[in-house]
């Protein structure tokens, strides 16, 4: 396992030009998310239309390589995709990042077979090397799990 | 006379292994948690292999011998950490626990609205959140030290900070900065305002001759892991009449003189404060780690920290010039072996990822120190940090660590 599965092109390419960098005004909906154990935080910025359509989303914040190209591939995916269809990819995107935590016990995510196998993860896919890293999952998975939380309360 | 680090080195069985395929483990992360000792690890096994039984009950001969080996290892340490008497020492499972301790007892019954506690803008998680929690129950107020650009306490203002205080609250050394703080002058400011003192020595004592009849705190705490101690021991120290008149803190066995349907009423301290089966392999652990430390020499141990301190400061700044950030006071002598790094534009996890490739281990991360790490501008720094088994090898290894991921991320 080298350091190159871990930094893969593409990845080192989203840290250098992040897409969808910055905040957008209000009355855009905003949320901050903490990573506990490094204190990198990422403010996700997102407007839903009335359809349930992600019109925009930006991310602010610092961070590592890891959580920085992921959050930016994050929002490249996600920007114009129904709200219904964004959940689809986060928990497609969890779900790969969890092979590793299942091995370790963490049963959370659920089983791989039950993710839509038409769903392509694209780029994203760059990030599977990142599960030999347990402690760097939480890096990767940080911008997701602010994106969850902004989906959560824009359907409150 | 300098350590004999190879020497010393030969001791700790983790510093022989190797990693990714045959790196040395060039260990810098003692801060956080310090290697052990063959002598500890050889202790915790003799105890379990030759004389396992509870404590402080049995009237057979190991029970004996393992309340023996208890309160023999209580006695050493209190010795070690310049107390009068081993009644001055309670065990408890870490430096965390400790505070939390004084806070539940000392404090809950002491503190009231209104009431002003003084903390340090450099202060650990550990010092911090025990009297947020405190604060949130009983409405008390809490000022902060601030610091210095060098990372230094601010004591301008210091006459204002602890008028009316209840406690002074403060770490003796920064595990972030590695600044070393003027324990007994503040110690002594406390107590002018009429005010109590808690001296976090979590990375004092591994480091430096501790005294804590000298240091004048009326609460010192410190954690077993950080100095070649096992994990899940660790200790508060206070003078017999302020432990006398704490309330207890856990209830259960080993704390009581008595118990009816009616109430209970407490032994004596320490184990007042001791509530339940004690770690006793740990506690034995941790007495083998303070005779190894006091054969080696405290003095000893400080001197080649701030040698190698120096030796760090100076090479990986000839090596790295303004790319390499350091925080922390500049002259070895004011400060411990801890170094924050700040290296390039490279985020601390990615660059502990490619140094851990070289078999170098560095901490990332806020250190749990947020307020700190928000003062000095950056969520998180990465973290070398000395002890008496690193050498110049070792800081030369990490300069190559760092060139090493300066050649990766750059870009
Ligand atoms: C200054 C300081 N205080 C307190 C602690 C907490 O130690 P423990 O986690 O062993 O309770 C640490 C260790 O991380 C520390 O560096």
């Amino acid at each position: 396992m080298g350091l190159e599965d871990l930094y893969r092109e593409i990845i080192l390419d989203h840290y250098r030009s992040p897409r969808n960098r910055g905040e957008l005004p209000p009355p855009a909906h905003r949320v901050e998310g903490f990573n506990p154990l490094c204190g990198d935080e990422v403010v996700l910025t997102i407007e839903v239309d009335d359809e349930g359509m992600v019109k925009d989303l930006k991310i602010g914040g610092q961070g590592c390589s890891i959580s920085q190209s992921s959050a930016s591939m994050m929002t490249a995916a996600i920007k114009g995709k129904s709200a219904a269809e964004a959940r689809e990819f986060i928990e497609a995107f969890k779900t790969m990042m969890s092979i590793h935590s299942k091995e370790l016990g963490d049963d959370e995510h659920g089983e791989l077979d039950q993710i839509d196998p038409d769903l392509d993860l694209g780029d994203l896919e760059a990030l599977k090397g990142v599960v030999q890293y347990p402690v760097r999952i939480k890096c990767a998975t940080l911008g997701w799990n602010t994106l969850t939380q902004a989906l959560d309360e824009l359907s409150a | 006379m300098g350590l004999n680090v190879s020497e010393i080195k030969k001791d700790f069985p983790v510093l022989g292994q190797t990693v990714h395929d045959g790196r040395r483990i060039v260990y810098l992360d003692s801060a956080n948690t310090s290697q052990k000792p063959q002598s500890v690890i050889d202790a915790m096994g003799r105890y379990y292999e030759t004389i396992n039984a509870n404590v402080h009950r049995g009237t057979y001969k190991i029970a004996e011998e393992a309340t023996n080996a208890m309160e023999g290892a209580r006695g050493r340490v209190a010795t070690f950490l310049g107390a009068n008497s081993s009644r001055e020492l309670v065990f408890t499972k870490n430096a965390t626990e400790s505070i939390n301790l004084v806070a539940n007892t000392w404090g809950r019954s002491n503190l009231n609205e209104g009431d002003a506690v003084v903390l340090t803008m450099m202060e650990h998680h550990a010092t911090i959140v025990p009297w947020h929690m405190v604060a949130a129950e009983k409405g008390i107020e809490l000022r902060w030290i601030p610091l210095t650009a060098d990372g230094q306490l601010d004591l301008t203002d210091i006459d204002r900070l602890v008028d009316g205080a209840k406690l002074v609250s403060f770490t003796a050394m920064s595990n972030v900065l590695g600044t070393i703080n003027p324990v007994e002058r503040l110690t002594e400011i406390a107590r002018s305002a009429g005010a109590m003192s808690l001296v976090d020595g979590s990375q004092h004592v591994p480091h430096l001759a501790t005294n804590v009849a000298e240091l004048g705190a009326d609460f010192f705490v410190f954690t077993g892991h950080k100095m070649l101690g096992p994990t899940g021991i660790g200790g508060l120290w206070a003078q017999e009449e302020t432990l006398d008149a704490m309330p207890p803190f856990l209830g259960g066995g080993e704390m009581i003189l008595n118990v009816t349907t009616e109430g209970f009423t407490t032994t004596e301290i320490p184990w007042k404060f001791e509530a339940g089966t004690p770690p006793i392999a740990e506690i034995v652990g941790l007495g083998a780690a303070v005779d190894y430390l006091t054969a080696v020499g405290m003095d000893e141990i400080r001197q080649h920290e701030v040698e190698l301190t120096g030796y760090a400061l100076r090479t990986l700044h000839d090596r790295f010039g303004d790319d390499l950030t350091i925080h922390g006071p500049a002259e070895p002598a004011s400060r411990g072996g801890v170094m924050s790094i700040q290296f390039k534009d490279i985020h601390p996890h990615d660059l502990t990822q490619i140094m851990d490739q070289n078999g170098v281990c560095l901490r990332a991360g806020h250190h749990c120190a947020k307020p700190l790490m928000k003062a000095l501008g950056a969520n998180a720094t990465a973290r070398a940090s000395l002890y008496l088994y690193n050498d110049e090898a070792d800081i030369d290894a990490l300069g190559d660590a760092l060139e090493a991921s300066g050649e990766f991320f750059d870009f």
